[in-house]
């Protein structure tokens, strides 16, 4: 229960790391599409 | 957050999140879009073409997380989707809210930005259709709800195909209406075999309303639309034989799955609604193959081999 009470620290604190970590390979993942996607505009514009 | 406290708040787990986007559907969206974007005259950029099946993906996800924020009650009453993140308690209703708001600008703008703007209206339409028109406005107050709203499940094929070409021509517009017309027996056909669900919370499906022998009627006549619609991207020129022999031998094979179910009435809380659940398990499949035809064939016209 997102509501539910729990003894603190070790659920909260892999829960919160399992989010930092996906949360992270999502934007490396942002950033590199947006990188790829500037190289295809540019090489289209030339 | 402190966690000095004996009990805090957990927070949300990421699972939770990827679960609302509704990935089940969302593999039925990304496979049309793909279809859509893979029939359409022309080439992509593959970076192109990613990043436009991606940006449908996300919009369909907050969408899909923007229903299940507003619908959360409606969902806590039915047992399908009494387990979903927001009705058994594991995320809060504004995380939900937040991340559909979130998923969907973002999707929208990005194809903007790197696809194209016609496309990026197309989606916008489509997120807005869904969870709103649909969603808020017509699944409460109309069983008409799910022909309506079905519009919404059509706009990927459409957006795919804007993608490459950058207009609308009449092939994409059939293609949306191919989903249009698929989507009432698909829904009507869940609908029967989980009518007290729906009654229990309100929502005027379509079983609840005209009653079970009207709606086997419609899933028959949406049916019968359904064949010669199908067929259409091969009269109008946009398609080959591949293409119509397989919606011929599929939309045949849909109609004649919906007869029994036209014509036979539920025995009672232990029928056990075979028909239905076949026609509804078809419905899948069926959307599945036609634009796979759909794209085998014209992958055959561009290789030169038909």
């Amino acid at each position: 229960m997102m509501t539910g009470q729990f003894e603190p620290d070790e659920e909260y604190k892999r829960r919160m790391r399992a989010r930092n970590i996906v949360v992270g390979l999502l934007l490396g993942g942002f950033a590199v599409l947006l990188f790829a996607i500037t190289i295809v505009r540019m090489k289209e514009s030339l | 957050m402190s966690t000095s406290h004996s009990a805090v708040q957990l927070p949300a787990d990421w699972r939770d999140f990827y679960a609302l986007t509704k990935p089940r559907v969302m593999s039925l969206v990304v496979f049309t879009g793909l279809c859509g974007l893979l029939a359409a005259p022309g080439t992509i950029h593959p970076v192109i073409g990613f990043t436009a099946i991606l940006c449908i993906a996300l919009g369909a996800g907050g969408a899909a997380a923007l229903n299940q924020w507003w619908e959360a009650d409606i969902d806590a009453g039915m047992r399908r989707t009494a387990g979903r993140p927001l009705p058994a308690g594991r995320m809060a209703r504004t995380s939900a809210r937040d991340f559909g708001v979130g998923l969907s600008a973002a999707s929208v703008l990005l194809m903007g930005v790197a696809v194209n703007w016609l496309a990026a209206i197309i989606l916008a339409l489509s997120v807005v259709y869904y969870a709103v028109v649909y969603t808020i406005w017509l699944k409460p107050r109309t069983p008409q709800n799910i022909v309506i709203g079905g519009g919404a499940g059509a706009f990927p094929p459409l957006i795919g195909w804007v993608a490459v070409t950058g207009d609308i021509t009449l092939m994409p517009v059939l293609l949306f209406a191919i989903i249009f017309f698929w989507t009432p027996p698909h829904f009507w056909a869940l609908a029967l075999f989980v009518r007290s669900d729906y009654a229990k919370v309100g929502i005027p499906m379509m079983p609840v309303v005209a009653g079970e022998a009207s709606t086997r009627k419609q899933i028959l006549g949406y049916c019968v639309i359904l064949l010669p619609l199908s067929l259409a991207p091969w009269f109008v020129g946009g398609a080959g034989a591949v293409y119509a022999v397989s919606a011929l031998i599929l939309s045949g094979l849909f109609l004649a799955l919906s007869v029994p179910v036209a014509l036979r009435r539920s025995t009672g809380p232990d029928d056990a609604m075979r028909p239905e659940k076949r026609l509804f398990g078809y419905s899948v499949l069926y959307l599945f193959v036609i634009f796979a035809a759909l794209v085998a064939d014209r992958w055959i016209s561009v290789q030169g081999l038909a």
